[in-house]
């Protein structure tokens, strides 16, 4: 289970999107092969009988009124775009389809 | 008379302020020049506010001779770092990815200091995105240690810890995860807090962890870390995880200080030989130190702090590789098109290769593995199971007694470079605080005195159940009252002159 | 792009059992969005802004932001949910749905994965042919929606070949509830108006309990159309596409129908169907292919650890309940009693979907035959002759309106025809059009009789006829004048006077 080969790294680097050197993914597979070896004694504990927690301190319901509060302008809200028409942000060519 | 002012406690200072003694004015422009003088050598400071910090200092001044209602630290200048959103401020997150990005609004723990009439100093330095143990991975380099520049000030907090031991600053706000504001405490010689997780907003704080992360006080002691404490802790609506019940005064706390019939747990699985000779023996000293004047020493064991470094580093790179997803080039930061142009997939993956360093990448694509699909329950869904078993652990101990202490971290300040290379042995460092963030409960890391071995300074931490913040106060108040008188004058005046480095700073033209 | 084959619908329903399930996403139009107060453009309130200026931190996902759930979007869900017949989760969270795309502004979606709100639900679908089906629920969840991409450049402002994209976020954040049904059996020759139906019915549910606006064409309400065939007497499920893109009812009953006979023709000329998403286009009446689904859809969700579980109180559950709306089907009983309408007119309304519209058309004020004729009649034949749903093209309102207008002698039938094609073009109210259009038939008698008198003129032999029994031959005049009036006369008023003129004097 602690094996974790290149091709691995490859593809968590795509689904990352991080455009990895080829060093760079030669480099983490290694490091990466020792975490995960070393990560792996949380399974000596994790047995079934032992619910996961995902919050450290309890709570529950905890909402928003409906109520408009405050709003950026659009100024603001563009003033740290790397390209923007004034309007709406620029982005490049998409090659993905819409979800 | 700077030099006097910038070795006066945050305490002391607000002090002086409110009986018109010294203005916000002289006080800030006397840590500008401090900054000026020795952050070349130290680099506590990514971003300085220079005159701007005057002009607000100027403000407050104004304010209070009008006889407007100030608070104790209105007028004191506080270092920020850089993890925490500024308006008009960059925020870098000690990365690249964010270079000269101005956030248009203000965290929540950055308003309430203005609130308080507190006069923001400038941004401190990190590893990158607080993932770090040593601020050597911050993309603008690494700061150092005052008590030896040669030396890590810890991270990935090292810049507010450094700027508060260096006297750049009275006070500092840090954030915590595994350990980040307590470990610099601890090579730094402070006093650094990790509030109850929802103790104090994370609205603003640029986002590692989003179970673990917690903002907090880094000062030089415990009385000022408890005001800033006051300052910053409450309720906020804008984050859904803040506790919503009222706090008691942590500053109060410090007052009453008393340990008599404390019951102290030294947690017997942090009581090992793998820590540092000079580190156990300050520990123990303390500890001692604590029993003759009240306090009942009891061992405890917690069995599964032992899986919770592994733990830790899966559950933090697996939501931080979720919570950087955000850093894509499109609404703000670095921007990076591959020669000749390119998709918007390849000008993120881009940007990110070039925005991110080493181990921010390595963080991401575990725990991109981590949560990926066949991999989950293995690995992200076994250390939450791992979360549990450590809170269990935390429960079990609190029913027999009040707090626990365990050394703050297993070495003192190594040497920059010495753990780089090998990143398995810089996680180690954090085994004593992580446990704490896994199961949401407040730690403190107060100065125990200097290792024998080396004369760097030692840290001593304590832990209390959630929600019980006010009780790390008071032992770590009494505690440092103890050894004050032990010791006859704070342990950072034992640190070495940095004014001997002035010439060599103000002739690199330093800031 | 090759048009793809396809085969005769019948032929495919003799191979093939058509399957499918439907996903629908619905826009809630609380005033503000589903994790921050930002205003909500899906509320009719917003929805004409400027882009990216309905925009918090949140929004645009700025580092250090954080989600705060809605409290009345939890609500609507919940009520939602029971409409749809679900069982409400005990404890129910939210989980992130991670991928990158330039419309996400966290490069995640906060959604539900496994503790969704609401869960094992039906909804009864009548279809126009009487036959009535169990559609059953597999979910209901709450999630946010993205922002909106526009792209540049590139012939035909789709993806492919665009230069550069813009982003607006206003739309980033909207609260939304997916619904997802279990796959749909049994509709046979009927599947594709069942799809039909079937949203239809969701669109009613939801505007009865008012949580939505519900207007497809604003894309409040959207359907993903998840079509699959197999094989007859075959056990096994054939492979399935995801449509897309899915714009309006009759979209919905196209798109499902044209899927069938693509799919029967590849599968028929010993093909296999590739699961991918694939986008539909209105304009051809056909879907082309999309991403498929590959490792690239691991969304590797997990628990948000920015937001607490939601665990609605038995008190607030039954609340919700006993202030659900009638059922559709319960209130379809009710109003046909109410309207005194005959089956076969009852019918009629009840298969163009548009029972809520003819419903609130009569709260409004008309009486329901002016609402059913107007609403199944012309309204009907515009949309159908523009490709677009009746709903969108005029408001209940104003359908009142016209239909008092012309009860109360202002407007002609033929007058109220015009004045609605301007309602539809964006003229304004029916009041307005008639003012800025000088469409009031004339009530004037005066005016009337010196039209007629001028018609008379042309016509001297007309009144003789008349007294002479032949009634028939006022219509001459009749049609004279309202010539001359440009249609704007009571036509019947017309003959009463040219009739009174015929009986009373001799001049």
């Amino acid at each position: 289970m602690s094996e974790i080969s290149a091709e691995q790294v490859a593809h968590l680097a795509n689904l990352a999107r991080i455009a990895l050197t080829e060093e760079e993914i030669e480099h983490l597979t290694k490091e990466l092969g020792q975490i995960m070896h070393a990560v792996e004694q949380v399974n000596q504990v994790a047995t079934p009988d032992v619910p996961p927690t995902s919050h450290p301190i309890p709570m529950q319901n905890v909402f928003r009124d409906d109520v408009v509060g405050q709003t950026l302008t659009a100024e603001e809200a563009l003033a740290g775009a790397p390209e923007s028409d004034g309007s709406r942000f620029v982005v490049s060519a998409i090659l993905g389809e819409e979800q | 008379m700077s030099e006097h002012l910038i070795r006066l406690t945050a305490s002391e200072l607000g002090a002086k302020l409110a009986a018109g003694e010294v203005s916000s004015v002289e006080a800030t422009r006397a840590h500008l020049d401090r900054i000026a003088a020795v952050d070349g050598a130290v680099h506590a400071f990514l971003h300085v506010e220079g005159e701007r910090a005057i002009a607000t200092a100027a403000e407050v001044d104004r304010r209070r001779a009008a006889g407007d209602e100030l608070g104790p630290l209105a007028g004191v200048p506080i270092a920020i770092k850089d993890v925490l959103v500024t308006k008009g401020m960059p925020s870098t997150a000690g990365s690249r990815i964010l270079e000269g990005w101005i956030p248009p609004y203000d965290a929540t723990p950055v308003r309430k200091v203005r609130e308080a009439g507190l006069i923001p100093l400038g941004k401190t330095n990190m590893d990158e995105f607080a993932m770090g143990s040593s601020t050597e991975h911050s993309a603008y380099g690494p700061t150092y240690n005052p008590w030896d520049l040669e030396r890590i000030p810890g991270g990935s907090g090292g810049g507010s810890a450094a700027s508060v031991a260096a006297f750049e600053a009275p006070l500092a706000l840090g954030s915590d995860t595994g350990g980040s504001i307590r470990q610099p405490a601890h090579v730094t010689g402070t006093v650094g807090v990790k509030p109850t997780y929802g103790a104090v907003s994370r609205y603003g704080s640029i986002a590692l962890a989003s179970s673990l992360d917690q903002v907090g006080p880094v000062t030089r002691t415990v009385l000022d870390a408890a005001l800033l404490h006051d300052v910053i802790g409450g309720h906020d609506p804008l984050d859904s995880t803040s506790i919503p019940e009222p706090w008691p005064s942590m500053a109060e706390a410090v007052r009453r200080a008393d340990v008599s019939g404390l019951r102290i747990g030294v947690v017997k699985e942090l009581d090992s030989d793998g820590f540092q000779a000079g580190v156990r023996s300050r520990f123990h000293e303390a500890l001692a130190l604590l029993e003759r004047n009240g306090a009942e020493i009891v061992e405890v064991s917690a069995p599964n702090f032992e899986y919770a470094i592994a733990a830790y580093y899966l559950i933090l790179p697996a939501e931080a590789s979720s919570n950087l997803a955000k850093f894509d080039s499109v609404r703000f930061g670095l921007r990076v098109t591959p020669d000749g142009g390119g998709t918007v997939e390849q000008v993120m993956s881009a940007t990110r290769e070039a925005g991110f360093g080493a181990e921010v990448k390595r963080r991401i694509i575990l725990g991109t593995y981590a949560l990926s699909a066949g991999y989950y329950d293995a690995y992200y869904g076994s250390a939450q199971k791992v979360r549990t078993l450590v809170q269990r652990d935390f429960d079990a101990a609190f029913t027999k007694v009040d707090v626990l202490a365990t050394p703050t971290a297993p070495t003192t300040a190594f040497k920059l470079g010495e753990k780089l290379d090998d990143p398995l042995a810089m996680y180690l460092n954090d085994v004593a605080t992580i446990p704490a963030n896994l199961a949401g409960v407040p730690g403190i890391s107060v100065p125990a005195g200097l290792a024998p071995e080396d004369g760097l300074p030692v840290g001593i931490q304590f832990l209390a159940p959630a929600r019980a913040d006010a009780r790390l106060y008071n032992v770590g108040g009494a505690l440092e009252q103890l050894l004050l008188a032990e010791w006859g004058a704070p342990l950072l005046d034992r640190a070495p002159d940095l004014s001997r480095h002035e010439l060599t700073a103000t002739e690199e033209g330093a800031l | 792009m090759a048009r793809a084959e396809l085969m005769d619908f019948d032929k495919a329903l003799e191979l093939f059992e058509p399957v499918i399930g439907l996903e629908v996403h619905v826009e809630l139009n609380t005033k503000t969005k589903m994790f921050s107060a930002a205003p909500n453009p899906a509320n009719s309130e917003f929805h004409v802004a400027e882009p990216n200026t309905l925009i918090t931190p949140v929004c645009i996902g700025l580092p250090g932001s954080l989600p705060v759930v809605n409290g009345e979007a939890v609500q609507y869900s919940i009520s939602l949910g029971l409409a749809l017949g679900c069982s409400i989760a005990p404890s129910s969270r939210f989980a992130r749905k991670n991928y990158f795309y330039p419309d996400l502004a966290k490069n995640y979606q906060i959604s539900q994965y496994d503790e969704p709100i609401a869960f094992d639900g039906s909804v009864e679908v009548e279809l126009e042919n009487g036959r009535t089906f169990t559609v059953p629920i597999e979910r209901a969840h709450m999630e946010e929606d993205a922002g909106k991409l526009t792209h540049v450049g590139g012939s035909t402002g789709r993806i492919q070949g665009a230069e550069y994209s813009l982003v607006d976020y206003n739309r980033a954040g909207v609260p939304l509830v997916e619904i997802v049904t279990r796959p749909i059996f049994g509709g046979e020759a009927d599947t594709p108006a069942l799809a039909r139906a079937y949203v239809s019915t969701i669109r009613d549910i939801v505007l009865s309990l008012g949580i939505s606006e519900a207007r497809m064409e604003r894309g409040n309400l959207r359907c993903d159309a998840n079509v699959s065939l197999r094989p007859r007497g075959q056990e096994q499920l054939g492979t399935r596409t995801e449509t897309k893109n899915v714009n309006s009812m009759r979209s919905v009953e196209r798109a499902v129908r044209h899927e069938i006979q693509r799919q029967a023709a590849i599968l028929a000329n010993g093909g296999t169907i590739t699961q991918e998403t694939r986008h539909w286009h209105e304009d051809t009446g056909t879907t082309s292919a999309g991403r498929p689904k590959s490792d690239a859809d691991d969304y590797r969700y997990f628990p948000e650890p920015d937001l607490l579980p939601v665990v609605p109180t038995p008190e607030l559950i039954e609340h919700l309940r006993a202030a659900l709306p009638e059922p559709p089907a319960v209130r379809r009983r009710r109003l046909k009693a109410e309207w005194g309408f005959t089956d076969l007119d009852f019918q009629g309304v009840a298969n163009s979907g548009l029972l809520i519209e003819v419903a609130e058309t009569v709260a409004a004020g008309a009486s329901p035959q002016a609402a059913r004729k107007w609403w199944t009649g012309e309204i009907a034949r515009l949309a159908n002759s523009s490709d677009q749903d009746a709903s969108s093209l005029v408001t209940p309102a104003q359908v009142a309106e016209l239909a008092q207008l012309v009860d109360a002698g202002t407007l002609t039938d033929r007058l109220a025809r015009q004045v609605l094609e301007g309602v539809v073009a964006g003229e304004g109210s029916p009041k307005e059009i008639v003012e800025s259009r000088g469409l009031a038939v004339v009530s004037d008698d005066g005016a009337l009789i010196a039209a007629i008198d001028d018609a008379l003129a042309a016509q001297p032999d007309v009144l003789a006829k008349i007294r002479d029994g032949k009634v028939q031959a006022a219509g001459a005049v009749i049609g004279a004048v309202m010539k001359a009036m440009h249609g704007k006369a009571d036509a019947a008023r017309v003959r009463e006077l040219v009739l009174e003129r015929a009986s009373g004097d001799g001049s």
